[in-house]
């Protein structure tokens, strides 16, 4: 285990460092800089700002910079929010993203699981092919068009939620985002659970639970389902990255401060140091997560013997 | 039998050959497969007279897609000629819907296409060579992979601008690792193979091998994953038109349409709705027509 946990590590700081110099060198050679403003900057001026954050030096030289500070986890000053650094940004921003992402994960693991088991068990029945149409719809639809057509019939029509806005976390905002990152996760939980449970249920310990006269309910909890989830659990690293990239749409159609809204936007006005930092935090998320996800594989499933 | 029959030629011998019963190779069993599925065949039908409409609709529509016209804005679906509405400009709906269609499939297509050759060059040269090449050649995948990639694809088009071209190699080029990692499995059966041996012992050269014998056989999986992949290319260019980074006005894909729409919805509620019904019956033709063609084609994983 300790063996698989370095191996895997020794390969994150590659893709981190990937990462980082991808990064680094596709903003900086995107036009434009980020003192770019309505007003022209004095010569002078511009060469004392640029002088003050260590961008007059050779680009070779800035990258080194950065990375020897990114390494003791100082990720430089944002260039457009005066007195910020780019932790502080993060840090007013998280928040927000996490409590949706948390929500909508939460969310999708009950109904999607829920739904999966329904449909194993009345396999080929009504219920089972119900099942596998929403599925289907979850799978197909993307995030941008749920949640527009969402929030025309809840929002604008019925009047039963707002259109936008976060209002401090106040459920009735909460209700339309998390339901349009759920849904692609319900979709997809359902129908690995479904695969896994009929898969499960036609196992011979299984079998051996009902020859023992075990109820079928108690054979369902307490013998297939835990069997049935365990692939789920590799699917964790997969589901963050959907919900980090719907959170971008999201978060911009309701409206949200979180960090999805953000990057889109300091992207575009080429705040360098906010943008690296954000990219850094998203892939070691990911890293971690997937990480996470084999590690609890490895736990949940004996069979399973990490090298 | 006769001995007639043993004539080249003759109408016994051809009547026996007619008769005779005929071998059907994988490829057919394959086709009947697929043609019993209803789901996918529908979805073949619509998807087809969708691509027709989006090649041969434009020049047909009464209205042209970036027509302004000051006196039709807002138009109702089904008033002053235009069948779907106008948008705030007085542009016909119809036209620009299905000018987007094309654009989106286009791109679906290209970028698929793209990453097609890179996925099957670089999984059948790791697969078939095996060692530390595939070594080398499967981690870098692997590091991609965990690369946060919408990122860098929004990245990639605020730094160069948004040109159309580079959405095609942008899309394709985060596309191919899965198709990559699927060629890499099947070659490292394939080259196990009787004919593979055959070739080798014929002398015939690793390229030659790779390139004539070992990517032929990868078609079927290959084919499977084309049709699911153009799909997720589709959603991929939506996904940056709706954020603003992908195709430019007056030009307009589905996603430019879906995002333009959401704006004005409250006003204007048809500009979200049929944009939204086109892409996602679309989507779901591809869906179907991909799940159909794996059952076809690769019967052992339903």
């Amino acid at each position: 285990m300790l063996r698989f946990l370095l191996r895997r590590l020794l390969v994150a700081i590659p893709t981190l460092f990937l990462v980082v110099t991808l990064a680094f060198f596709m903003m900086r050679a995107a036009p434009g800089s980020p003192f770019d403003m309505e007003r022209k900057l004095a010569p002078e001026v511009e060469r004392n700002v640029m002088a003050k954050y260590g961008m007059n030096k050779p680009l070779g030289e800035q990258y080194l910079n950065y990375l020897k500070d990114a390494v003791h986890g100082d990720f430089g000053p944002s260039l457009k929010y005066k007195d910020k650094t780019v932790l502080d940004v993060l840090h007013e921003n998280y928040a927000v993203s996490l409590k949706l992402g948390l929500s909508a994960i939460l969310i999708a693991a009950i109904v999607g699981m829920s739904l999966g088991v329904i449909a194993a068990l009345r396999q080929n029945k009504s219920a089972d092919y119900l099942t596998m149409a929403i599925a289907i719809l979850g799978v197909c639809i993307p995030t941008f068009v749920t949640a527009p057509l969402l929030v025309l019939a809840f929002a604008s029509k019925l009047g039963w939620v707002p259109t936008a806005g976060w209002n401090n976390g106040a459920l009735i905002n909460m209700i339309l985002p998390v339901t349009v990152l759920a849904l692609p996760q319900i979709a997809i939980i359902s129908r690995l659970t479904r695969a896994g449970m009929i898969e499960v249920l036609r196992s011979n310990y299984v079998r051996t639970a009902r020859a023992k006269g075990l109820s079928e309910s108690r054979i369902v909890r307490k013998h297939a389902l835990r069997a049935a989830i365990l692939p789920l659990v590799s699917y964790l690293g997969p589901a963050c990255a959907g919900l980090i990239t719907g959170s971008l749409v999201v978060e911009r159609i309701f409206n949200l401060p979180g960090l999805g809204k953000f990057f889109v936007i300091s992207a575009l006005q080429r705040d360098y140091t906010v943008v690296m930092g954000m990219v850094i935090f998203y892939a070691a998320l990911i890293l971690i997560l997937n990480l996470v996800a084999d590690l609890l594989y490895a736990v949940l499933d004996p069979r399973v013997r990490l090298a | 039998m006769t001995a007639t029959t043993m004539i080249p030629g003759s109408p016994e011998r051809a009547e026996l050959l007619k008769n005779a019963v005929k071998g059907r190779s994988l490829w057919d069993d394959a086709r009947r497969r697929l043609f019993r599925n209803k789901a996918a065949v529908a979805s073949m039908i619509i998807l087809g007279l969708l691509v027709v409409l989006a090649i041969i609709g434009p020049s047909l529509a009464p209205f042209h897609y970036d027509q302004i016209r000051k006196n039709d804005v807002w138009m109702p679906p089904l008033t002053g000629g235009h069948l779907l509405g106008t948008d705030s400009l007085g542009r016909d709906l119809l036209a620009r819907l299905l000018m987007g269609l094309g654009v989106s499939m286009a791109i679906g297509v290209v970028a698929t296409l793209v990453s097609l050759v890179i996925g099957v060059a670089w999984g059948s040269i790791a697969g078939f060579i095996g060692g530390r090449t595939d070594e080398i050649m499967m981690r870098i995948v692997d590091t991609l992979y965990s690369l946060p990639f919408i990122f860098f694809v929004i990245l990639l088009m605020v730094t160069f601008g948004r040109n159309i071209l580079l959405i095609f190699v942008a899309i394709g080029a985060v596309e191919w690792l899965t198709m990559s990692r699927i060629v890499r499995g099947q070659t490292l059966s394939l080259k196990q193979k009787e004919f593979v041996e055959a070739a080798r012992a014929a002398g015939v050269s690793q390229g030659a091998i790779i390139f004539r014998h070992i990517v032929p056989n990868l078609l079927g999986v290959v084919v499977v994953y084309v049709t699911l992949t153009i799909p997720a290319v589709i959603i991929a260019e939506s996904f940056l038109s709706f954020l603003g980074l992908g195709v430019q006005p007056p030009m307009a894909s589905l996603g430019t349409l879906i995002s333009a729409g959401a704006q004005d919805m409250e006003l204007a509620p048809w500009l979200l709705i049929f944009p939204s019904i086109v892409m996602i019956v679309t989507l779901m033709c591809f869906n179907f027509i991909g799940d159909g063609l794996r059952d076809a084609i690769d019967p052992k994983d339903r």
